[in-house]
């Protein structure tokens, strides 16, 4: 029998919470016995080599970009899990949500002490995707299956939530795994 | 610096698994003669930082900035830290916060450079450049090289628990605070990691020999790609030594003369600026004197190794001498000699670990100073990846009100651009893309170890899709890793 696939996506996030994935440390040769992780479940469509039955998502969607990959794993993926505070609510990204995103733009492009920009272009090439108005916690967007909690969520809340979906157990993590620093 | 696309020109786009996981991509331009013209290297983030810490109280920055990169989290967290001692005037740290914040870093930089080099560039060196993607991954290694796998990750492990053991946490820890540390390290803990150093010396001495013998074997083959002569810049202490917690600002030119030397941290604003460009989030430094056409520099282990008169541990000094040896004494401007670079800062770093864990300061009791409040404050650090520079201005109420950040990969910018257009140029032909342009692009971006192309690649994937457009937008030719 084919073995289930994982996807992962790090959206506006900071790859802490893929970085606590490894920190399941050697737990992860004994993982890749059991699920193969989607050969490249980020780049494109038709890059989703099949049905996954886990998607991971880091980050929530600050720009065009991520709001069409967030729609792609939710096409592709049986469970949406949204790992981490900035998928499930923003997180520090969501700081700009209360200030004009120009004012932002501006202090990184224009204001700033090393900037040397002599005619105040703000970065704007089509190659760059449009900037959200706001930040987007991921369930804005589309439908979330479960929520892991955390900054980043610990490698044994990770590891718990997947080897319960994997052996088609019930998600039951003790407080210890999802209370705050 | 920057030109407007001209309508007769090819655009090629190297997207890799970041393009839709939006760190990065890769455009190649093509003048009318279907040659290289320019390669772009596009930064599609921004989340403004700078901005929105604003009003934020300065105490928080420690643990709030280091949420910029959950890669290497301690570098923005000692950074900032390092800042905020100056803020409250503590900037002469007692001998116990020093040596747990040293201990902190050094442990960082063991399971960065661990994670680096067996998760991400031995793939490429122990399959070649050619290699299936379906076996060039860690899980390649794993099935290939099971031993070598392991140790990748009992490594790293042992960096992390280190990081744990004086930051609180794995990643996004709260250790640092302004003016010293919230804990020491208990003579439990310092015998849980004395237990485990000696094998940790081996592995990394093996690791080492492997990048070593890698470069110095195919040096010829290596020695051209995706390389270019810099300048180079990096922290280094009073006598020259490499200091990766501290110290002040040194940069060459390629030939090893002295552009600027024992430049106080505080004064980096005369030094240093970022041109904006309007296809990249990521600003692109250069050394003032030099202006922004030729003032670009590199920074990470290269430029270290490079700028260091010598590393005040003796293993990786007597490694420092080897590798300097090919070079004749003078810089290194290989692309591909930083994974060999990065692998003597990790024999560095352990070494650096063994010395600290013998030193009984590390269970002192006097963690925190304080003296005379300053509004406005510089932290510098050397980040895995490079040179990490804080800048923050705090008002009366004590909140930030000015956040200046230039983290290493954005140093490294226009190298890395320079990299790939060189790989571009020597391995282009007309405008069909090959299996092995794709390869070699992706192996001249990873030798920076920029973040963008860490955290995907650790899961043991790096597709790559590159599109050939016409001027109109139109695909013409697509391939894919």
């Amino acid at each position: 029998m084919a073995k289930p696939k994982v996807a992962t996506t790090s959206l506006a996030g900071c790859f802490g919470c893929h970085m606590s994935v490894l920190d399941i440390d050697e737990r992860i040769l004994k993982l890749v016995e059991l699920i193969d992780f989607d050969k490249s479940p980020i780049d494109d469509i038709k890059h989703f080599s099949g049905r996954c039955l886990v998607g991971l998502v880091e980050g929530g969607c600050c720009n065009e970009e991520n709001v069409h990959v967030l729609q792609e794993f939710r096409k592709h993926c049986d469970v949406l899990i949204a790992l981490g505070d900035c998928a499930t609510m923003g997180g520090i990204p969501a700081l700009r949500n209360t200030i004009p995103l120009q004012e932002c733009l501006d202090e990184a492009y224009r204001n700033g002490p090393t900037v040397h920009n002599p005619s105040g272009t703000i970065p704007n090439d089509p190659d760059l995707p449009l900037l959200l108005n706001r930040v987007y916690p991921v369930q804005e967007v589309v439908k979330i299956d479960y929520f892991l909690p955390g900054c980043p969520p610990s490698a044994d809340t990770i590891w718990a939530a997947l080897t319960a979906l994997l052996s088609n157990q019930k998600i039951d993590l003790p407080y210890e795994l999802i209370k705050y620093d | 610096m920057d030109v407007a696309l001209p309508t007769s020109m090819k655009k090629i786009v190297i997207e890799p698994v970041t393009r839709v996981e939006g760190h990065g991509k890769v455009t190649i331009l093509l003048d009318e003669a279907k040659q290289v013209f320019q390669t772009r290297l596009h930064i599609v983030e921004f989340r403004g930082f700078e901005r929105f810490i604003q009003g934020r109280p300065f105490w928080e920055v420690p643990v709030l900035v280091q949420r910029l990169c959950g890669i290497c989290p301690v570098s923005h967290h000692l950074a900032a830290a390092k800042a905020m001692d100056r803020i409250v005037g503590g900037e002469k740290l007692t001998p116990t916060a020093e040596k747990i914040r040293r201990l902190m870093h050094y442990g960082q930089m063991f399971q960065s450079h661990a994670l680096h080099f067996f998760h991400l560039c031995s793939p490429d060196l122990l399959f070649g450049f050619d290699a299936d993607v379906a076996i060039r991954n860690v899980i390649g290694i794993a099935a290939k090289f099971p031993d070598l796998a392991v140790q990748g990750v009992m490594m790293r492990k042992y960096g992390q628990e280190i990081i744990k053991a004086t930051a609180g946490k794995k990643i996004h820890g709260t250790g640092a605070i302004p003016g010293g540390v919230n804990k020491n390290l208990s003579i439990q803990e310092r015998d849980f990691f004395l237990k485990d150093l000696d094998q940790m010396l081996t592995w990394s001495r093996g690791a080492l020999a492997i990048a070593k013998d890698y470069t110095v074997t195919n040096l010829e083959m290596l020695a051209p790609f995706g390389s270019f002569d810099s300048s180079h810049m990096s922290l280094v202490r009073s006598d020259g030594a490499m200091d990766l917690y501290d110290g002040n600002l040194r940069a060459i030119d390629a030939e090893g003369g002295k552009i600027f030397d024992q430049v106080d941290c505080q004064d980096y604003v005369r030094y240093i600026a970022e041109e904006v460009r309007p296809w990249s989030y990521m600003k692109f430094p250069f050394i003032k004197s030099l202006g922004p056409e030729h003032g670009w520099y590199r920074v990470g282990p290269l430029a270290r190794l490079n700028t260091a008169d010598f590393i005040d541990t003796p293993e990786a000094e007597a490694e420092r001498r080897t590798f300097m040896a090919v070079t004749g004494g003078k810089p290194n401007n290989l692309t591909m000699a930083y994974h060999w670079a990065r692998l003597i800062e990790l024999l560095h770093a352990i070494e650096k670990i063994q010395e600290l864990l013998h030193d009984p300061d590390l269970q002192g009791t006097d963690l925190v100073v304080k003296g005379e409040r300053r509004g406005e404050a510089v932290g510098i650090i050397e980040a895995p990846r490079g040179t990490l520079i804080h800048h923050y201005k705090v008002d009366d109420q004590d909140q930030v009100v000015m956040a200046n950040l230039i983290v290493s990969t954005t140093h490294n910018n226009e190298p890395m651009n320079r990299a790939i257009q060189k790989v571009a140029k020597d391995h282009l032909s007309g405008v069909e893309i090959t299996e092995g342009l794709l390869n070699r692009v992706e192996v001249a971006i990873r030798a920076y170890d920029p973040c963008l192309s860490c955290a995907t690649h650790a899961l043991g994937q790096m597709p790559l899709t590159v599109e050939l457009l016409d001027h109109a937008g139109q695909v013409l030719d697509v391939k894919s890793t």
